[in-house]
């Protein structure tokens, strides 16, 4: 059990930098989720904090310890692969017990710690098969137990669900959150899969392009996102955007059809003039009657989700998808209504991307003297 | 086990022709005739010969010098093969880990196996000569003490280094193109496990490598008995007293030299049979503890 601490973290591959100055701060027994799309560091990220990659510039430091120049072995860190790197001429019980072989435990002891983790994670029956013999599932079962068995200081998961099919990527992910929570090692799990990334994490790091776009709870990081790029990438059904110019007067962002959206008056009179892009979650949206809404536009096809459905319409030449419980039936090409509270309006600066608040994000994040 | 089915056509039997040919004119048909000559006795200059059952292999069996040339073939192969192999695991080993200059080991190491045999026993000549070569410093510390053309463990040494130096490559290509298969992941995954380059060697590289092994091992053994007449005839030419007169080699100078045709007929038979026993023993014993994964 640890803290980790990342000051100024970058990695370049000769001329190349891929992580572009990481500061993160992840507390003692965190469960922490680095989401973002393949190629945006996360992965070299992780693989700094283990020690398989060197670090070119920065600090980290595990516990109280600055570990830029210890060998992996040294940092207490334990690690499961995105394809699991069991080792294919080893039996499972001898995959699971490796390390303590390294280091050199008594063989009774090992058996029995091997025996104890392998039936922690349903493995007991497997013991004496071969990594070749057992399924996706298991095979995930034993590196996650390999990981377990060295009672880790801090765990780092890579990608680990992203080989099994979506049922048991459910079930194995309900199973980590549960390992976490018996073991209570620090954990940061890497991963492009957004739903994985909300359901895990204590807290989630949304990274993009090598730097970190926002830090927080997933539902901080859902119900306010930072920037564009968090907004559009958080969420399933993605965000709507649409762009504008803020207007005072009637405390609304005009659009460049002459269609007004209202937002609150506070971040009206603070942004005055500025253009900007508005993001609208689609289940913040409500279709009602062609002319009463907010906006007018056409209907064109819907998606059963089970749950819900999600309406594609047109507005002007975007597409804009509402996500509602109820079942109406429309005809291609229908006018349809679509009304946005303002309360559901996210405002992001056009230029820079990032979200635009009522007040300075120093009066938000007020630190108590 | 993936398998692929084909129809017989006319294009791939045309196709096929020349490469049967080829096999057919220099693999079938000599060893047929060998075969014939094995059973008969030929006459040096032609003109007949007489049917003797086995009486050339009786000859062969009760020769004392046939078996002198037994023992020193097989001396030779198991030398050649443990250092060839050993020599190639432990460049190979070095050169996976990517060390300074890798690159241009990895091409130096690979251009041996393309020198031909002869080649390779006239500069080991050189290297070798007891009044000139790399060897004749021994003679500067004691005169007389390094001589193969008078001491026969040194002639033996001589064609073994030679061997080997000239079978490194072949094994050196396999060892690191097995070694360079190795997800990268699962070194990792024994770095995280806390094991050092060392130890990751014997519990992963090697055991990972016995297909290869084991394949380099039938190649070698099968190699060593079977081509190593350059080195000889070029190197020490049998001697001294006959103490590096392998089986083909003998096989060459029975024939060739004495024009005993049907005596090197029998030895060409018994030294292909034994290299199909050794192979056979190999698959069947040593096979079983590959891990094929």
């Amino acid at each position: 059990m640890a803290k980790i601490s990342m000051r100024d973290v970058r990695k370049s591959y000769g001329k190349d930098q891929v992580v572009h100055g990481v500061n993160l701060e992840i507390a003692n027994g965190e469960f922490i989720v680095v989401l973002g799309p393949s190629g945006c560091g996360k992965s070299t990220l992780l693989r700094m904090i283990a020690g398989l990659e060197t670090i070119t510039a920065g600090q980290i430091a595990i516990g109280d310890t600055v570990v830029n120049d210890l060998e992996p072995r040294e940092r207490g860190c334990a690690m499961v692969f995105q394809n699991y790197a069991l080792y294919p001429h080893m039996t499972v019980a001898e995959n699971i017990g490796y390390a303590l072989k390294v280091a050199g435990t008594p063989k009774a002891e090992r058996m029995a710690r091997i025996a104890a983790v392998a039936a922690s994670v349903g493995l007991g029956d497997f013991l004496d098969r071969r990594p070749g013999q057992l399924s996706g599932g298991q095979r995930q079962r034993v590196a996650m137990a390999r990981a377990i068995i060295r009672e880790p200081r801090v765990f780092l998961f890579d990608e680990p669900l992203s080989n099994l099919d979506a049922k048991l990527r459910v079930q194995m992910r309900h199973e980590i959150r549960r390992i976490h929570n018996r073991i209570a090692a620090t954990s940061v799990f890497v991963t492009h899969d957004q739903q994985e990334g909300m359901t895990l994490a204590d807290r989630l790091v949304v990274m993009n392009k090598g730097v970190i776009e926002q830090v927080g709870t997933p539902s901080e990081i859902y119900d306010q996102p930072a920037s564009t790029y968090v907004g559009g990438f958080i969420g399933s059904p993605a965000m709507n955007f649409l762009s504008g110019q803020v207007d005072r007067a009637t405390h609304s962002v005009r659009l460049a059809s002459g269609d007004r959206i209202d937002v609150s008056p506070a971040i009206a009179a603070r942004n005055h003039g500025k253009l900007v892009q508005i993001g609208v979650r689609p289940e913040a949206m409500t279709m009602v009657p062609a002319g009463q809404g907010t906006l007018n536009a056409t209907f064109e096809f819907v998606e059963e989700l089970g749950a819900g459905r999600l309406y594609h319409m047109m507005f002007e030449d975007l597409t804009l998808t509402v996500l509602a419980g109820d079942r109406q039936t429309l005809a291609a090409g229908a006018p349809v209504g679509l009304h946005i509270p303002a309360s559901a309006v996210h405002l992001f600066d056009a230029d820079t991307g990032k979200r635009v608040e009522a007040a300075p994000l120093a009066v938000v994040e007020q630190v108590p003297a | 086990m993936r398998r692929a089915y084909f129809k017989f056509s006319w294009i791939a039997a045309v196709l096929l022709a020349p490469q049967l040919m080829i096999i057919f004119v220099f693999f079938y048909w000599p060893s047929a005739q060998a075969l014939y000559w094995a059973f008969t006795l030929e006459q040096p200059w032609g003109g007949g010969n007489t049917w003797v059952g086995f009486e050339n292999f009786a000859n062969v069996l009760s020769d004392p010098y046939y078996w002198g040339s037994v023992r020193v073939s097989v001396i030779y192969a198991v030398a050649t093969t443990i250092l060839a192999m050993g020599m190639a695991l432990i460049l190979a080993l070095f050169a996976d880990r990517q060390l300074a200059g890798y690159r241009a080991y990895r091409i130096g190491l690979i251009w041996p196996y393309a020198v031909a045999a002869p080649a390779v026993g006239l500069s080991f000549q050189f290297v070798f000569n007891p009044g000139a070569g790399i060897f004749s410093y021994l003679n500067t510390l004691s005169p007389g003490v390094w001589d193969p053309s008078v001491y026969p463990w040194q002639a033996i040494a001589s064609i073994v280094i030679a061997g080997a130096w000239k079978q490194v490559a072949y094994s050196f290509i396999f060892f690191l193109a097995a070694l360079q298969a190795i997800p990268r992941s699962l070194s990792e995954a024994a770095v995280m496990d806390g094991a050092r380059p060392l130890r990751r060697m014997i519990d992963l590289q090697l055991p990972l490598l016995t297909p290869t092994f084991f394949f380099l091992l039938v190649i070698n053994i099968t190699d060593s008995f079977t081509d190593s007449f350059g080195i000889v005839d070029t190197l020490t030419g049998g001697g001294p007293f006959r103490s590096t007169d392998l089986m083909v080699y003998k096989i060459y100078t029975d024939g060739f030299q004495s024009l005993d045709y049907s005596g090197a007929a029998a030895q060409s038979i018994i030294l292909m049979l034994l290299v199909m026993a050794l192979t056979f023993v190999q698959f069947r014993y040593i096979e079983r503890r590959v891990h094929y994964t």
